[in-house]
């Protein structure tokens, strides 16, 4: 009889224990290890940079400190910098960044079908895709304003052109991946060839799209900056260069943690539009 | 109801030496109404014979035709049923089903109420709006035969429909199928290479035999209707009839594929 409270506790025990292993465990782990050195890594990092500051083994024209960056934030914010606020550079650049991307998944979508759909339309994209596809956007940068000008319209194309390939090519690799059978159970019900692009190619490609747009956003972001650098009025790379110009060194630091703050917010979101919209992906 | 005629076909695929015969002067019919079962090893054209009679394929020589006309492409008069369903993954259950009459341009109420009514032949009422990465394997053929029901064809063609499925819930799926077969009155064309399951659920029984795929024999049986007229699927089983049925049947596959049964 004195064997059973110990029996019970252990009986106890392993309905307990499998529940916490198998439901929290991974995620706590996950979440104390990777999550806290993550943490540490960063607090280390701005604790580095304020030591530096701090004991002057940089000057402070070259490196200013953390707060000082941090209370730049809210001075450009409200105050502005070479005649804008911080929210109107940074509007202007995801002007920019949104319109070339809205260009190029519909551009994308389009040529990566029709490069699918097509033999005429592979061999007219292929080489002409290979061959740009490669060359830095800073690259042809110039020609595009020898071209178009110094405008919005030759901003926008730099950056739609960065982000164009990515999504071209995630298109038309998902294409390549659909089912014989989901076509085939589709045309067996009686679809069109139209039907079958609209209903079955299109969806199935929908979650390559999103990843495709997600790998683009990182080149337009990174076109960006170069774009911004010719002859902007208004936008984050026209304000990190502007200040690096005057050696304002502590707005050229500002500028490249609201393009991350802004580059990462982006990401997220798409990232959740991708689990919202297309939730069966990986679940095959 | 019209009937599939399968007359003196040839499938090869690839030219010249390293050409592939597949089927090698095929005849079949399917009766309407009837329940053709395929049955044979791996290799032995069954399923190139089912994509003949989709449309999704053209004979080398021979032709296929579907109530006299040749066929010439797929159609919704001739429904199929993937062995691994290939539904579409971005719908939920119902808008499976119900894809077949979105094609046609039906509009969604009413293509949703005859949706429901396949989903209830099939037992599947009250899945309505399940994604399809959440249904059981076995859920999964049963969405697919209601997606070819709800087109209504003339003819229901099944790609090995049970082949991927635990032997318990490929009984349960024979009997669905069987059900499904007497209140439509459809034909049924189904590919397997499982013996019971052939022998009970045919009407006609065609025996194939691989490289190069030929029909080597075609019984007419009656187990299936036994079943629709009420005996269970187990006592049919278990008769002396079906036993022997089985038994010669597997006596043809095994010479058919130049083995002798001892052997193996």
């Amino acid at each position: 009889m004195s064997e059973t409270p110990a029996v019970a506790s252990r009986e106890a025990e392993s309905l307990r224990v499998p529940s916490s292993r198998l439901n929290l465990e991974p995620f706590r782990r996950r979440f104390t290890y990777v999550g806290k050195v993550s943490i540490a890594t960063c607090v280390a990092a701005v604790l580095l940079w304020w030591l530096l500051a701090r004991l002057e083994v940089v000057p402070a024209m070259f490196l200013p400190s953390p707060f000082a960056v941090a209370s730049k934030f809210f001075s450009v914010w409200t105050d502005g910098f070479q005649d804008a606020t911080l929210p109107q550079h940074l509007l202007a650049s995801i002007g920019r960044v949104s319109a070339a991307l809205v260009g190029a998944i519909i551009f994308g979508v389009i040529l990566g079908f029709a490069m699918h759909l097509s033999e005429t339309g592979r061999g007219i994209i292929e080489p002409l895709l290979e061959f740009y596809r490669p060359i830095p956007p800073l690259a042809y940068l110039p020609l595009v304003i020898i071209w178009f000008g110094i405008g919005e319209f030759a901003k926008i194309l730099v950056i739609f052109l960065g982000i164009l390939p990515s999504i071209i090519i995630a298109t038309n690799d998902s294409l390549k991946s659909v089912p014989r059978d989901m076509i085939n159970a589709a045309r067996s019900l009686g679809a069109t060839r139209t039907q079958v692009v609209l209903l079955v190619l299109l969806p199935h490609a929908f979650p390559s799209i999103l990843t495709g747009t997600r790998i683009g956003l990182g080149a337009g972001w990174a076109t960006l900056v170069a774009a911004e650098l010719v002859a902007a009025t208004k936008g984050l790379g026209f304000m990190i260069k502007g200040a690096a110009d005057f050696l304002v060194t502590d707005v050229v630091i500002l500028g490249i943690f609201v393009i991350a703050a802004a580059a990462i917010a982006m990401e997220i979101a798409l990232r959740l539009l991708q689990r919202a919209l297309a939730p069966w992906q990986g679940r095959q | 109801m019209p009937d599939l005629v399968i007359r003196d076909v040839v499938v090869r695929y690839g030219d010249g030496d390293e050409s592939v015969t597949a089927l090698d002067h095929v005849s079949l019919t399917i009766d309407p109404g009837s329940f053709v079962v395929a049955l044979g090893a791996s290799g032995c054209g069954k399923t190139t014979l089912l994509n003949l009679m989709a449309g999704f394929l053209r004979p080398t020589s021979g032709f296929a035709t579907f109530g006299g006309q040749l066929i010439g492409g797929p159609s919704s008069e001739r429904g199929v049923v993937f062995q691994h369903g290939a539904l579409m993954p971005w719908l939920n259950v119902i808008d499976n089903v119900a894809f077949g009459l979105r094609l046609k341009g039906t509009p969604r109420s009413e293509r949703h109420d005859r949706a429901s009514e396949t989903l209830r032949l099939v037992g599947l009422e009250g899945m309505e709006k399940r994604l399809i990465w959440q249904l059981s394997g076995g859920m999964r053929q049963r969405v697919g035969v209601a997606r070819a029901l709800t087109a209504d064809p003339d003819v229901l063609l099944m790609d090995e429909p049970l082949g991927a499925l635990d032997a318990l819930t490929r009984e349960q799926m024979q009997e669905l199928i069987l059900d499904v077969w007497a209140r439509t009155r459809k034909s049924v064309f189904l590919i397997t290479h499982g013996i019971d399951e052939a022998v009970f659920l045919a009407s006609k029984l065609v025996v194939m035999s691989p490289r190069p795929g030929r029909v080597v024999a075609s019984i007419d049986l009656s187990f299936g209707r036994e079943y629709s007229n009420g005996v269970r699927a187990g006592d049919i089983k278990a008769q002396p009839d079906f036993i022997a049925t089985r038994e010669r049947v597997k006596g043809l596959i095994f010479s058919s594929r130049g083995i002798s049964e001892a052997v193996l």
